[in-house]
């Protein structure tokens, strides 16, 4: 006889929400006629994510471990749901956007249709949208929600496959330019593949070292017998396929071409909520299953962290495209939330914990502000995001120049941004627990990088716009609502962060 | 009968996959690679049930194959839709993102 495990629903509230939405999409999808489907989806889907949003913040002080030890529900985890499925919503915003482009949508018509067939040119001027991103997006935040309390090897793996399947298909709906976005699918989906086999691999063998899965058994495993040749081979593997999640160099090499081939609100999506998922789970691996063998992880993060840094500023410089240089912009801050990572101190002191959840909450939020920008400025063939159509545009939409420089400057981590408060208080974690090498890595890489934020400015400012240069959408509601919440928030952690980060402060517990 | 022999076999199917993901050029080929790493993991998994004398791995193990079934209809839902416009499987030939 089989006890069933102790489930605690209301624990699971902002999961059922999600994952309920995105059943409930599904059905719409096959139930409603087309016409009445948009509406109905963007509906289904902003109930569910902010639905999730809400719950967590009932939830806020919940400390246990719940569904047989496979998921936790705890204040750090509960603060990476609540950004998710805030920074999500935003997101499912950009994708209803109606307004931007002439064919009334950012995403094809119809993606089973081969490109350039007849039947394709016909429904790309045609107002036919697909609606299916959106169940398919919140299948993805569902999956990102679970990736962040799993709290078994077991379910973090199947977490992991719920995100990223959708994000595969979705990358390949971009309307415009379909060859690019096809391609873009192709390769995240092979390199995606690819390191799920690594993690899985990884899994077995920790399986093995230990006979257990859950993070609390490992953790004892790894206290009691510390060096098993098996458990630092397993723990390898696992944090090599979090890495490609989180697009760390040197595992970054399908970033630039996902987040330039994938459309626009798309890669907002993915490059806030996806860097998030996966820290979240990177933390939890390695502060609750191997908190207490750290040698192990140690030297790794650290070698990673300087390499994503260099390898992000050093290679962003060269870029002429925005998006492959806000691509290169994410590895270098994917090194900087490593620096966060190595401020945990030994048995969990420190602020490394709190520094890298607030690091991500503001990085999320200037993110999404920053691809909303680009979905604004246009020229015949979607989005103008090579460098050099940039120029002059300050005399053209001074107000779009001025929310592109904020989010540019918060990338920057100039003060009075976000990006400052935030990357000051992973360094300070950083130095506290000893990394001061590590800091100063980080501060050059930063110095570098600012020279690329800084050049957009300059290049929209100080240069003579072209004649034939792009013009500037005037969005919708969806669009507007997403600019002025980023920008806001972007000013205010810049200015007023005490609040959030003493809840910052406050969340960063994990259950072991 | 020693375990000892499945997770070296184990092993060996994953690094073959491993290598043929990097080396090989057409995509279904390197897919079929990607599918042999998840069932090296899978061997494992049932071995160390064994060696454990629990059935954890076991259960593991087919968690792990609906997974990799959920990843073949969109792997090669993907690869079909590349394949219809450009006549052409090959990961060499998807290269108009670089740089």
């Amino acid at each position: 006889m089989i006890a069933a495990p102790h489930l605690s629903l209301a624990d699971l509230a902002p999961l059922l929400f999600v994952f309920g939405a995105a059943c409930v999409g599904v059905l719409v999808e096959a139930f409603a006629p087309r016409e009445s489907r948009h509406p109905v989806q963007v509906a289904v889907a902003l109930v569910g994510t902010v639905g999730a949003l809400v719950s967590t913040l009932f939830l806020a002080g919940a400390h246990e471990v719940t569904a047989g030890g496979a998921l936790a529900v705890d204040g750090a985890g509960l603060f990476l749901q609540a950004t998710i499925a805030g920074l999500g919503a935003l997101a499912i915003l950009l994708f209803a956007e109606r307004s931007l482009d002439p064919a009334r949508s950012a995403f094809v018509a119809a993606a089973a249709v081969p490109v350039g067939s007849p039947r394709d040119r016909e429904l790309a001027t045609s107002e036919r949208v697909q609606t299916e991103v959106y169940p398919l997006a919140t299948f993805a935040i569902g999956g990102m929600l679970l990736f962040v309390a799993a709290n078994d090897l077991l379910i973090m793996f199947v977490a992991l496959e719920v995100l990223s399947l959708p994000l595969y298909l979705i990358s390949g709906l971009a309307r415009r330019r379909r060859l690019l976005s096809q391609e873009a699918a192709l390769k995240y989906f092979l390199l995606g593949a690819f390191a799920s086999g690594f993690f899985l691999y990884g899994l077995a063998l920790v399986y093995g070292a230990t006979g257990s899965v859950q993070l609390r058994d490992i953790r004892a495993a790894a206290t009691a017998g510390g060096t098993d040749v098996l458990l630092v081979l397993g723990l390898g593997l696992l944090v090599v396929g979090l890495l490609f999640k989180a697009s760390v160099a040197p595992f970054h090499t399908w970033t630039p071409d996902v987040y330039q081939g994938a459309a626009t609100p798309v890669t907002a999506f993915m490059a806030a909520c996806t860097k998030v998922a996966a820290f979240g789970a990177i933390l939890r691996l390695l502060y609750v299953g191997f908190g207490t063998s750290e040698w192990t992880w140690r030297p790794l993060i650290y070698g990673v962290a300087i390499v994503s840094m260099v390898v992000g500023a050093v290679l962003g410089l060269t870029q002429t495209d925005l998006k492959r240089m806000l691509a290169y912009s994410s590895i270098a801050h994917a090194g900087f939330l490593l620096t966060g990572v190595i401020g945990l101190g030994p048995g969990g002191t420190g602020s490394g914990l709190s520094a890298t959840i607030f690091y991500l909450l503001a990085y999320g939020l200037s993110t999404i502000g920053i691809f909303a920008v680009l979905t604004l400025v246009r020229d015949g063939d979607g989005e103008a995001s090579h460098l050099s159509q940039w120029a002059g545009l300050a005399s053209r939409s001074p107000v779009t120049a001025a929310l592109m420089s904020l989010f540019l400057l918060s990338m920057a981590g100039i003060p009075l941004t976000a990006g400052f408060t935030a990357k000051f208080a992973v360094f300070r974690a950083a130095i506290q627990a000893g990394a001061w090498p590590l800091v100063v890595v980080a501060l050059l890489a930063s110095a570098v990088a600012a020279f690329y934020y800084l050049r957009v400015i300059v290049l929209m400012y100080f240069s003579p716009p072209s004649v034939e240069g792009p013009t500037v959408g005037v969005p919708g509601l969806p669009t507007t609502l997403v600019l002025a919440i980023t920008a806001t928030a972007t000013l205010a952690l810049g200015i007023f962060p005490g609040a959030v980060l003493d809840i910052a402060q406050r969340a960063a517990i994990f259950v072991g | 009968m020693t375990l000892t022999y499945y997770l070296v076999l184990a092993a060996m199917l994953f690094t073959i996959g491993a290598v043929g993901v990097l080396v090989r050029r057409n995509a279904i080929v390197v897919f079929m690679c990607v599918e042999l790493m998840l069932n090296s993991a899978n061997l494992t998994l049932v071995t160390f049930s064994r060696a454990h004398g629990t059935v954890d791995g076991q259960v593991m193990a087919f968690f792990v194959m609906v997974v990799a079934a959920a990843e073949v209809v969109v792997g090669l839902a993907i690869i079909m839709s590349i394949y219809r416009t450009r006549r052409s499987a090959s990961v060499d030939d998807a290269n108009l993102l670089k740089y």
